[in-house]
Formats: structure tokens, sequence, C-alpha cells
């Protein structure tokens, strides 16, 4: 009986690994996505010479819980001459795709030996001992990443791109003008900015020689720079600047906004489906801010940190943690701060921007990168 | 086991989001039936060891062709289709084309059939990015060029096709109109008149 | 046990054929480019396919080649839809008749 206990736990045990993986990546990412909506409000507010919100909780602490509860019980509209089954469907293939490259995000290095610590302390015990033994002997070298696999940034770039569609469907089956022309002037937009996207990543693949995003920070580990910042600096400007206009933030929220538009593509959504789509954005801002902090500076590695502690150890991946969310905060700050200082984009401005100056760049930075590289290696 | 269940899964999923596609008038169900199709066959293509077509299935088809596509829908504002049974017997024809063709392809498949039918272990190599680009640009160097140089005329075939008339084409292009319906009603009133 | 290589071959010619049936059911010049789209896909599942059992690469990287025809079909493709709608306000190819007398 207990055998087969068992050896039924040891088959389940990959799957509950991943399930408790995902939740704690699910549950960290939308913590700091809940305050950077808070963060937001407070430093628009510091900006302009208010308060902000300072209500629910010591200086607004509990504000992003008071709103959920809001977004759950106020009323759920939905507008009469609207094609209902897109209508639902839309913020679903929103979130979903907002979601999905999650389990890539690389959040730290890897641990040596996680739970060596542990397995002297219960040796003695009956049934926990060997139990913890087993595990501590499967997690040797344990990976801080959900899944790590060959293609990892065209993976995170593909999944955003299928996420245009729950913008550009949302404004179609609303059946409202405003919400057509977001959801028109999204789709466009994103195809315009992806390719200009795509090419500031490719100088950064080239010089790493990899698409897996830990493989991407081992190589900035190895190369003389530290940071892909350093030789790629025209890349990461390109990079931020259709950041930006992938996740329709100021400068470039053509598709909602609100002066003109009223709420573009989610005019006509209320209560739980426009907090679908209102935390879809902030994870999207939050997965562009790993890619950046991935691909330009370093993801986890802070320099020197190897000379102090000693790597694989559970405090140097618990610090190059923190710094990785740190790097992530400092991104979600600009966003901000850039909110509160830029006008937005004419729509043939846009364009033109996109497509006449950051492709242009992008493809200019991707030839100059092929020439140091070949002569570097000749 | 595994593997068999994610294919008929998956396969399954593609079959009816593909008869959806044909079945819906509305164009734009149809577009989101077949972005259906291709997530299906992404993943069978990771179950196929090929993870870098299944990532690149996505970013090309579901993420820049369907978007433009949806666009193009959206842009022009296309309604259902409006069905005129003039054509009704075309129907019975199309399916009975259909079905020869199915049992065609079945029989060429039989008939050609000299394939392993276990797959070879070699996940270690092949389906890798980096076999793929080192086929790409030494032993298919020619075919890679060939559709650069192809990319480039749709690029320049796209922006001549879809760019706006000025004045002085749309009055040409209206005056033609014109004319023609003019001469057409004149037919139709000789019609009349005998 | 792994599907063997003609469940794959039979997948992609009942796609086929739904793509092949679809071109002839469609009078929407949108609706007849998304089921070619189809037939193209189900080609692609065929090269995906025999790569993985002949373990050769050369099927993915003419998956690859597809793709860019494909891309190039796309952009013509929607060029002439939109100017054909422009001059006609339809996309109904019976309406694309002006060369018929």
């Amino acid at each position: 009986m207990t055998v087969l206990m068992e050896a039924v736990l040891k088959t389940a045990f990959p799957f509950i690994v991943f399930s408790a993986a995902i939740l704690a990546a699910f549950g960290g990412v939308l913590m700091i996505v809940a305050y950077t909506v808070l963060a937001e409000r407070k430093g628009l507010g510091w900006m302009q010479g208010r308060v902000g919100p300072n209500r629910v909780g010591p200086w607004g602490l509990f504000q992003p819980f008071a709103d959920l509860l809001k977004f759950i019980l106020k009323e759920d509209l939905v507008p009469d001459k609207s094609t209902k089954f897109v209508y639902f469907l839309a913020p679903l293939v929103a979130i979903t795709c907002a979601l999905i490259p999650m389990v890539l995000y690389p959040f730290g290095p890897r641990i040596a030996d996680p739970l060596g610590w542990l397995v002297p302390y219960v040796a003695d015990w009956p049934t926990v001992g060997p139990a913890v033994s087993w595990i501590a002997e499967q997690a040797i070298n344990m990976p801080l990443t959900i899944a790590r696999i060959d293609v990892g940034v065209l993976f995170i770039l593909s999944i955003t791109s299928v996420g245009v569609f729950g913008i550009a469907l949302a404004g179609w089956s609303s059946n409202s003008k405003y919400s057509l022309m977001g959801g028109l002037r999204s789709s466009a937009q994103m195809i315009s900015y992806e390719l200009a996207m795509g090419a500031s990543i490719i100088g950064v693949v080239m010089l790493a020689g990899t698409l897996d995003l830990n493989g991407i920070i081992e190589a900035q580990i190895r190369s003389p720079f530290k940071w892909f910042i350093i030789p790629q600096f025209i890349a990461f400007v390109v990079f931020l600047i259709s950041a930006f206009a992938e996740t329709n933030r100021v400068p470039f929220d053509l598709p909602e906004a609100e002066t003109e538009l009223v709420a573009g593509f989610h005019t006509e959504y209320s209560a739980l489906k426009f907090a679908l789509f209102f935390m879809a954005e902030y994870v999207n801002m939050f997965t562009v801010s790993v890619l950046c902090v991935t691909l330009f500076l370093g993801g986890w590695y802070v320099p020197g940190l190897g000379k102090i502690l000693e790597p694989g150890s559970i405090p140097y991946a618990l610090v190059s943690h923190l710094a990785f969310i740190g790097k992530i905060c400092f991104f979600l700050f600009l966003y901000i701060w850039i909110r509160g200082t830029l006008p937005r984009f004419r729509f043939d401005q846009l364009m033109n921007f996109g497509w006449k100056f950051l492709l242009p760049l992008g493809i200019a930075n991707i030839i100059f990168t092929i020439l140091i590289v070949y002569f570097l290696n000749s | 086991m595994a593997s068999d269940v994610l294919f008929y899964i998956f396969a399954g999923f593609a079959i009816m989001c593909a008869v959806s596609m044909v079945y819906h008038k509305n164009p734009l169900y149809s577009a989101i039936s077949l972005v259906g199709v291709f997530i299906a066959l992404s993943c069978l293509y990771v179950t196929l060891a090929a993870p870098f077509i299944a990532v690149v299935q996505i970013l090309i088809y579901a993420g820049a062709i369907m978007v433009l596509v949806v666009f193009v829908i959206m842009l022009l504002n296309l309604d259902e289709d409006r069905r005129e049974n003039r054509l009704g017997y075309l129907y019975a024809v199309g399916g009975g084309l259909g079905l020869i063709l199915l049992a065609q392809t079945f029989f060429i498949f039989y008939a050609v059939m000299r394939a392993p039918q276990q797959a070879v272990n070699t996940a270690e190599t092949a389906g890798k990015t980096l076999s793929i680009g080192q086929a790409m640009y030494t032993e298919y160097l020619l075919p890679v060029e060939i559709v650069g140089v192809m990319l480039l005329m749709a690029i320049i075939g796209g922006v001549v096709m879809s760019r706006r008339l000025n004045q002085e084409q749309i009055e040409t292009v209206v005056e033609a109109e014109m004319n023609l319906r003019n001469q057409q009603e004149e037919k139709d009133d000789f019609r009349i008149a005998f | 046990m792994e599907p063997s290589l003609a469940s794959y071959l039979a997948l992609s010619g009942i796609l086929f054929t739904i793509g092949a049936v679809g071109v002839i059911f469609k009078r929407n010049a949108i609706g007849m480019f998304m089921c070619i789209e189809l037939m193209l896909n189900s080609v692609n599942l065929t090269f995906v396919a025999f790569s993985r059992y002949y373990a050769d690469t050369t099927g993915q990287l003419f998956v690859f080649m597809v793709m860019a025809v494909a891309a190039c079909e796309a952009a013509v493709g929607l060029g002439i839809i939109i100017a054909f709608f422009r001059n006609r306000i339809s996309v109904d190819v019976d309406d694309a008749s002006l060369l018929k007398n």
C-alpha cells in the first residue's frame, strides 16, 4: 500500500511542482501588477501636486483590493446590439495572451542545493525524513524559471502578437463607433511597432547566439560588457519605444484615447470584463519590462555579486531575484513617469514615427551589429 | 499514450475549427475559426518536435497575417455574405468534388506509403533553431534569397495596389464606370422596348 | 506510443479538402483567401510530419518558405481586395465581372 502511494506521489511530483510554481508566479506577478496600479495613481498624483488615493488602509495601501471588489460587484452591462460570443471572447483572449508568457520569466539563477540544509534536521523522522531527502535530491540545481524553452524570445513575441486580437475583437463586437475606431487603431499600431521591436531584438540575439532567455542572460555574463545595453544602446531605445506602443501606453495610447474616443476599445465593457482588459494591460507592461531587463540589463545578474556571495547559494539567488524585480520596478516607474510627462501622438505622427524612423533605425542597428560580429569573429 | 491523446485532441479541434470556418457566413467568425486552426496546428508541431516552426506559425500566421485580415474586415466593415440561390446546385457539385478530392488524397498517401511508422528519435538535432538556421544559410541559400526578392516584390505590389488614387484618376475611373452603366441601361431599355 | 505518420497525413488531407471545398463554396474574396491559407497550412503539416519521421530538417525549412509565400499572398491579396472594394463597394467575387463581356 505504502509502496503504491509512494509510486503515485513520485509520478505526480512534477505536476505538483509545476502547478505550485505557476501558482506562485501568478500570485507574485498579480500582486506586483495590483500595486503598480496603486503606484501609478499615487505617482501621477504626486507629479500633479495631488495626494492620490489615501482612504483605504494606511496611505491607501488596500486600494487595489477595494478596486477589485468594486469591479466584481458592479453591474455587468452588455450592449444590446453587440455580437455576444465575440464580446465575451475578447477579454478572455486578452488576459490569456497576457498571462501565458509568465512561464518563461527568468526569475533568478539556478540554486545548487535548495533543500540540502533541511535534510539533517528531519533525517530521524519516520516518513518525512526519506521524503524530504528524496525531494532535496530532485531539487538539486533547481532553476528559478518555470519552463526553459529553446525559442523563448520568439515565444513571448508571438503570444503578445496574438493578444492584439483581444483588442481588435472587443472593438468590433461592441457595435460602437468609438470601439471600432479603437480596435482599428490598435491593430494597425501593433503590427507596425512589432516590426521595430523584432528588429531591435535581432541585434541582441546575434550577440548572444541563442533565443533562450536564460541563455541570453548567461551570454551577457560571459561578454566583456556585462550588460547588452552598452553595445546595443540603439536597439535598447528602439525596443523601449516600441514596447510603449505595444502595450498601448502614453504616449501611444491611441486605442483608448480618453479625450477623443471616450475609452476606445473598452468603451462598452464594464465590471469584471473591463477589469480583465485593465489587468491584461498591466501584465503586458510587466512582460515587456521583463523582456527589456532580460535582453538589455542582464536580467537577474548583478555585476560583482559573485565575489561577495557564492554563486548557486540561496542568498545569491535571493539577492539576484530581488535585483531582477527591482529592475522591473524601475521600468514600471518609467511607464508612470512618462504617462505624467508626455502628451499623446496624433495617428499619422504615430505611423510616420514607427515606419519612417524606428524601423529604419532598427534595421540599421542590425546591419551595424552584423558587421561588428563579422569582423570580431574573423 | 499521452502523445496520442494530444494528437486526437488537437486534430479534432483543428477539424472543428476548419469546418466552422467554411460554415460561417460572417467573415470575422471565419477569421476567428482560422486562428483556432492555426493554434491547433502549432500545438501539433510541438508534439512533432518542431518548436521553432510552432512558434513561427503563431507569430506569422496568427499574429501577422490574420491580424491583417481582421484589420481589413473591420476597415471595410463587412457584414454577412448575401446568399443568392442562383448557383445553388454548385454546392452539391462542390461537395461531391470535395469528397473525390479527399478520396484521392487518401489514395495517394496509401499508395506511396513507404514511410517509417515510428518516429526516429533525433529530437536533439532536428528542429533546433540552430540547425534550421544553418541549413537555411548554407545548403538552401538560393531559395532563401529568392524568397527575399519575392517578399520585396510583394511589399511593392501591396503598396501600389492599395494606394489611394489621386483626384484625376478617380474621375477617370468614375467616368468609365458611368459610361458602362449608361450603356447597360440603354441596352436594358432597348430590351424592354421590344 | 506516438501517432503514426499516416494519422498526420490523414489530418492534413482532411484539412486540405475542407479548404478546397471552402474555396468553391465561398463567394467572399476574404473568405476564399482564408480557405487558401488553410490549404497551405495542411501542406505545412505534411512537411513537418515527414521531417519528424525521416529526421530531416529540410521539411521544416520549406515550411518557412511556405510561410513567406503566404505572407506575400496576404500583402498582395489584401491589397487587391481593398482596391476592389474601393471600386465596387463589395468583396463578392461575383461582382468582379468587368472583363466578362
